[in-house]
């Protein structure tokens, strides 16, 4: 392994990292906030207001868009650029191609969640992007595997760091995804509709092919290249097993891959394609659960820094909810399990139990590590993040509780029959049962989001500190020079 | 040319055992490479350290 001094300012480009992070802020509260007012709409439909733009089905792709590609897309932009330039030491493949995945990965949110609230879907889950906006995703992210591997082929050191492997398996398996799941045509050049390739199930299959890898390579692998990197930095000490990240990589990345059917149990999909990814997710449990005790255990003999580092609570905390939702996710993919779950509020808590536990807490800890690095300053207020922490935890457990309650009710009372044969319930006795669950689940959203408003405020303020401090150390230094001028004079 | 041979592969029953041994060898070879050498092992552990190699210049960085 070769060891170079490093000058990190000069030698990497961190104006790209920094960008990329007040975005991912940016749109932290941006998806929250919908995600809030959804919740709310659901529990408190006089939200509605009548207006078709803020009603529930135009404002829902707004969230999961400026959730998973807003905010988690800008976060991992962030850290991937930040982590490959350091342990490849060595600056960006090219800093103007950098600079264009930043302009055009926001250009790319903000166009889709406008779009969707003037009512153009083309209906396909995390996919709801029209097809103009789906060909500017492409290049984007061509551009972006270019800047990636471009950079791992000029790096320094021989090994390539298991982050960057997680990140480029993320990056390839995105591009894979995206051109397959978009195959469409559209019905003219000035419209904006267009047609699927694929017809009926093998649409279905399509779609949550797409789904679900969605949710296995740009939400669990690209965010435990995060993990690999982050928790050993701010743990002081290595990851527990390098080995293990590397079984840990191949099984991950080849599992993932057949367990997308699981979402279409019970429908026109042939049964052995159902069972064969009910199978594969069971496996997946394996290699999911080494990763998580790789990770934790990395703090083996430091435990004493979850009570005194917030941040380590939060990276700790993610890999806890990691390890939860990974153990859920094979559960709900076992067919008898399904058949109560699916349809239900189980799986929107199952969805929330890895994007607010496991992703959120994830991002919060490595952003609140790297920040004050990026700005060389420390964070403004330190309380402030332990405080952030609680108000997230109780966040995502009031949300998740009141989704498995209300998800398991959900599904009994539909599967209900009385003792003629006939269902017992109307559904609409179903959705009044829902109720205080849907309000539960809104507070929690509350919770979670003042948490992200706070980490809003304690990285303004970590900005403002660090530029102030440069100012003070540029006035310090001319004085010096006038000083020393005037000595010479 | 007699491309038969090929029809082979249309078949399930004869690429999913197919598919289950390529892919179960490819693992335990994994799974070899990674545990099966003891001298390998302790070099690959020490990539473990990658993230630490720029803390020299970063704790110079904090002294300013």
């Amino acid at each position: 392994m070769a060891v170079t001094a490093l000058s990190s300012t000069e030698q990497y480009n961190f104006d790209i990292v920094k960008k990329f992070s007040i975005m991912t802020m940016v749109w932290g509260v941006i998806a929250m906030t919908a995600g809030v007012y959804i919740a709310s709409e659901l529990a408190w439909p006089f939200l509605n207001f009548d207006i078709p733009y803020i009603t529930f089905g135009r404002l829902r792709p707004v969230h999961t868009t400026s959730a998973i590609f807003g905010f988690g897309g800008s976060a991992l932009f962030a850290t991937s650029y930040y982590i490959v330039q350091r342990t490849c030491q060595s600056r960006l493949f090219s800093d103007g191609m950098a600079s264009f995945t930043f302009w055009g990965w926001q250009a790319i949110v903000v166009l889709a969640d406008i779009s969707y609230m003037l009512g153009h879907t083309q209906s396909r889950e995390y996919a709801e992007m029209e097809w103009p906006i789906d060909i500017l995703i492409e290049i984007v992210w061509v551009t972006y595997l270019a800047v990636f591997v471009g950079t791992i082929m000029r790096r320094k050191q021989p090994h390539i760091y298991v982050a960057n492997w997680f990140f480029l398996s993320f990056i390839l398996a995105t591009a894979l995804l995206h051109t397959f799941n978009n195959l469409a045509v559209p019905v003219s050049l000035f419209s904006m509709k267009s047609y699927s390739l694929f017809s009926g199930v093998q649409d279905a299959m399509t779609e949550w092919w797409y789904g679900h890898n969605a949710v296995g390579f740009f939400l669990t692998a690209a965010f435990l290249g995060m993990m690999y990197y982050f928790v050993p930095k701010q743990a002081g000490r290595p990851i527990y097993s390098y080995r293990l990240s590397i079984v840990h990589f191949w099984a991950l990345s080849f599992l993932y891959m057949w367990v997308g059917a699981h979402h279409l149990h019970w429908t026109a999909l042939p049964d052995w394609t159902s069972t064969l990814a009910a199978t594969f997710s069971i496996m997946l449990l394996l290699p999911s659960w080494g990763g998580m005790i790789n990770g934790i255990m990395t703090l083996s003999g430091a435990w004493d820094k979850l009570r005194t580092d917030p941040i380590m609570r939060f990276l700790i905390v993610a890999l806890s909810f990691y390890g939860m939702a990974t153990f859920e996710g094979p559960l709900l993919a076992l067919k008898d399990v399904n058949a109560l779950s699916h349809y239900t509020d189980w799986t929107v808590g199952h969805v929330h139990s890895g994007t607010l536990g496991w992703v959120s807490m994830i991002t919060f800890g490595s952003m609140y590590h790297m920040i004050p690095k990026l700005w060389d300053t420390k964070i403004w207020s330190q309380k402030l993040v332990g405080i952030h922490f609680w108000f997230a935890s109780i966040g995502v457990l009031l949300y998740i509780t009141a989704m498995w309650i209300s998800g398991i009710l959900q599904g009994l009372m539909w599967r209900a029959f009385d003792q003629y044969g006939n269902l017992q319930y109307s559904f609409v006795e179903s959705v009044a049962a829902m109720h205080p669950f849907y309000a539960m689940r809104a507070i929690g959203g509350m919770f979670f989001l003042t948490g992200m408003v706070m980490m809003f405020v304690n990285v303004a303020m970590t900005i403002r500190q660090a530029r102030g401090e440069a100012a003070e150390l540029e006035a310090k230094m001319s004085a010096k020079m006038v000083k020393s001028g005037m000595a010479g004079a | 040319m007699d491309m038969k041979w090929l029809s082979w592969f249309a078949s399930y029953e004869n690429t999913k055992p197919l598919a289950l041994v390529i892919l179960f060898v490819t693992f335990v070879l994994i799974v070899l490479y990674v545990y099966g050498s003891k001298k390998r092992g302790e070099r690959l552990e020490t990539y473990k350290y990658m993230p630490f190699m720029d803390d020299e210049s970063e704790s110079k960085e904090d002294k300013k």
